[in-house]
């Protein structure tokens, strides 16, 4: 077996494209779910309609992406008041039903929906003009150790992570300021800070707006890099892979997401070239190479069983803190 | 405050004139109630004609367990919604406000179940006290030299308050690593940090050790005497009488008696109200009144 190829695919896999979309996700659930204690059962929803706004805008309307941009800035944070305004008044359950419901609700219509391209998505040159402010000189290659990117998707990752950098930022200045410890207090107990003459709900549609927001730039980046919006991409299984990189990371940490969503990719795309890998030499002899694809996600499940029983917390979490309330 | 004693012995000094029955009006009410009812399904949980509290007087609620004492915590802070009625807070109107607003106007309650939120640090849970931070709004949090000057004056409160309170070297702690007993001091200091005019206490010495039991009527006492008014419920009537200037009690949802401590001891109608919820105590050899121990659960 190839060990250095292995290691160097599931590298670049765990700072690549798709480990950056779903990174930007998570950075706004953290903020909502982590932070807030908000249950969004459907972040998905807000990548969707990022992914889309920029998809329509370009392809179907034949308008700038920027605009679509904003567009998707917008029909984040009006999706985020629409989910927000009724049910963030009553018990913390509604919200996860409503986001969960609308998510899929969003989805089928996307589906059925003709200007938003059918089943068939939205397809075409949409990152065109992110494409063309490529600094980068024209080799084929680079080579950055073990890793290997093209020109394209240097340029992607590298903008991806500068992106993830600002808002990992911007989330370690809110989370410190006082507005950062009233959110943390909703979360522990909604009614004591309300006690405190705080109002909780205004926070409380902050949150959801702003975590909305972020995930609504990791949909424009995944339309961006494929060059495509499918509606199947954005099922309830996206959310809850944000959920395991979230709790992988560690909850409530500036860094639990990036950890998180980059060791997730690396673990996943480990296991299926070590069973690839193994199955092509005969080392293997029990699974065939179609199985591959579910077997690695059971190994990858199991793995998480594990981290859950002896380190309940995630990577970066402190496990006195996880404790406090278990008395 | 020896300067602010005289107007609290004032306050104090009109209880006593008055005529210890349910209702009674007050020389100088900060709170006045009408007809609030609350009803859980068939049960009338709380259904008080009128009741007036006297400004810058202790006022002790007590009654059996399941009486209503929380529930009309509830109701007049805001946490609950009245089904009828109406209430006055400093002669303004208040009925049904959503409990921040009236914490801001300096109504402020704590709960008979503490609401330390417990991965904050102690300090933390002070600084949330704080009224008016410009760093609670979500744009100027960004930039912290917009709040950092409000930051260590409220810091510097914070500190103090915990000082009093003997949880100044916890201040870095996890509130939820506190002892049952400390959570209960750390919500009523927290709760002085908004400055408030009224503070109503549910239970603040259940669970807590009889050592700082003795300090926390201390603190009630300060609080008196910087002004502000304090009703809390209780079940120990030593502490009740150790503490209160008016005693109100309540039974079945109604007020059934108010008055000084030694007056309402002596009530018929409260001797039997705790017979009837309790067989095992309430009264003592001699039949005087009742006696000081109440089960905790
Ligand atoms: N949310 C609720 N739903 C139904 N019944 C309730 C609720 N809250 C309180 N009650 C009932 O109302 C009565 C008064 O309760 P409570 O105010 O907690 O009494 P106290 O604080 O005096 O012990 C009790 O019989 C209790 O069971
Ligand atoms: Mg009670």
């Amino acid at each position: 077996m190839d060990f250095g190829f292995i290691l160097s695919q599931s590298l670049t896999q765990a700072i690549g494209v798709t480990a950056i979309i779903y990174c930007i996700a998570a950075i706004g659930l953290n903020i909502q779910f982590g932070y807030g204690g908000l249950l969004n059962f459907g972040q998905v929803a807000f990548v969707a309609v990022g992914a889309y706004a920029v998809g329509v805008t370009v392809v179907e309307v034949g308008s700038s992406l920027w605009l679509g941009v904003a567009f998707a800035v917008i029909i984040a944070i009006g999706l985020a008041l629409l989910l927000g305004i009724p049910t963030l008044r009553l018990r913390a359950d509604y919200l996860a039903i409503v986001t969960i419901a609308a998510s899929e609700i969003l989805r089928f219509l996307a589906k059925s929906a003709d200007f938003l391209g059918g089943s068939q998505g939205v397809t075409g040159s949409i990152g065109t003009e992110f494409y063309d402010l490529n600094p980068l000189p024209e080799w084929d290659r680079f080579e950055l150790g073990p890793l290997s990117f093209s020109r394209v998707d240097m340029w992607l990752v590298m903008t991806g992570w500068t992106f993830i950098a600002i808002m990992t930022l911007l989330t370690w200045l809110l989370m410190r300021s006082p507005w950062g410890r009233m959110v943390k207090g909703i979360r522990e107990d909604e009614d004591a800070v309300r006690s405190l003459g705080k109002n909780t709900y205004l926070r409380k549609l902050q949150v959801l707006m702003l975590g909305g927001v972020f995930a609504a730039f990791a949909g424009v980046f995944s339309a961006v890099s494929k060059g495509s919006v499918q509606p199947d991409g954005f099922v309830p299984d996206f959310t809850f892979f944000l959920y395991v990189m979230l709790i992988l990371g560690g909850t409530a940490r500036v860094a639990g997401p990036l950890l998180g969503a980059a060791i997730f990719w690396f673990l996943l795309v480990f296991v299926e070239q070590v069973l690839k890998e193994g199955v092509a030499n005969d080392v293997i002899t029990f699974i065939s190479v179609t199985q591959i694809g579910p077997i690695r996600f059971i190994l990858v499940g199991i793995g998480l069983m594990l981290l859950m029983i002896f380190r309940p917390q995630g990577i970066l979490g402190d496990r006195k803190e996880l404790m406090l309330d278990a008395r | 405050m020896p300067a602010e004693a005289p107007l609290a012995n004032a306050a104090v000094a009109a209880l006593a004139e008055l005529t210890p029955e349910p209702g009674v009006a007050k020389p100088d009410p900060i709170l006045r109630v009408d007809s609030v009812v609350r009803q859980f399904g068939g049960l009338r949980a709380v259904d008080v004609s009128h009741l007036e509290v006297q400004r810058g007087a202790i006022t002790a609620l007590i009654g059996p367990n399941g009486a209503g004492k929380s529930t009309f915590f509830n109701v007049i802070s805001g946490f609950d919604t009245s089904d009828d009625g109406s209430w006055t807070y400093n002669d303004e109107a208040i009925t049904n406000r959503a409990p921040n607003k009236l914490a801001r106007q300096g109504l402020v309650r704590t709960f008979q179940l503490t609401k330390s939120l417990s991965r904050l640090s102690v300090l933390d849970n002070m600084l949330l006290g704080a009224g008016g931070q410009t760093g609670e709004s979500i744009f100027p949090s960004i930039f912290k030299f917009t709040w950092a000057k409000q930051e260590s004056q409220n810091t510097k409160r914070a500190m103090e308050l915990l000082g009093r309170f003997n949880l100044a070297q916890k201040s870095a702690d996890f509130a939820g690593s506190l002892s049952g007993g400390q959570r209960k001091l750390l919500e009523m200091a927290r709760a002085l940090m908004l400055n408030p005019q009224l503070v109503m206490l549910d239970e603040p010495m259940a669970g807590v050790n009889p050592a700082l039991k003795q300090s926390l009527l201390d603190h009630i006492r300060d609080i008196r005497e910087e002004g502000t008014t304090v009703m809390f419920v209780e079940h120990d009537m030593d502490m009740v009488r150790d503490v209160s200037d008016w005693v109100v009690v309540m039974a079945q949802g109604a007020i059934i008696s108010e008055g000084t401590p030694g007056s309402v001891m002596q009530d018929q109608r409260v001797i039997d109200a705790y017979l009837g919820a309790h067989h095992d105590s309430a009264l003592t050899e001699s039949g005087q009144g009742l006696t000081t121990e109440e089960d905790p659960a």
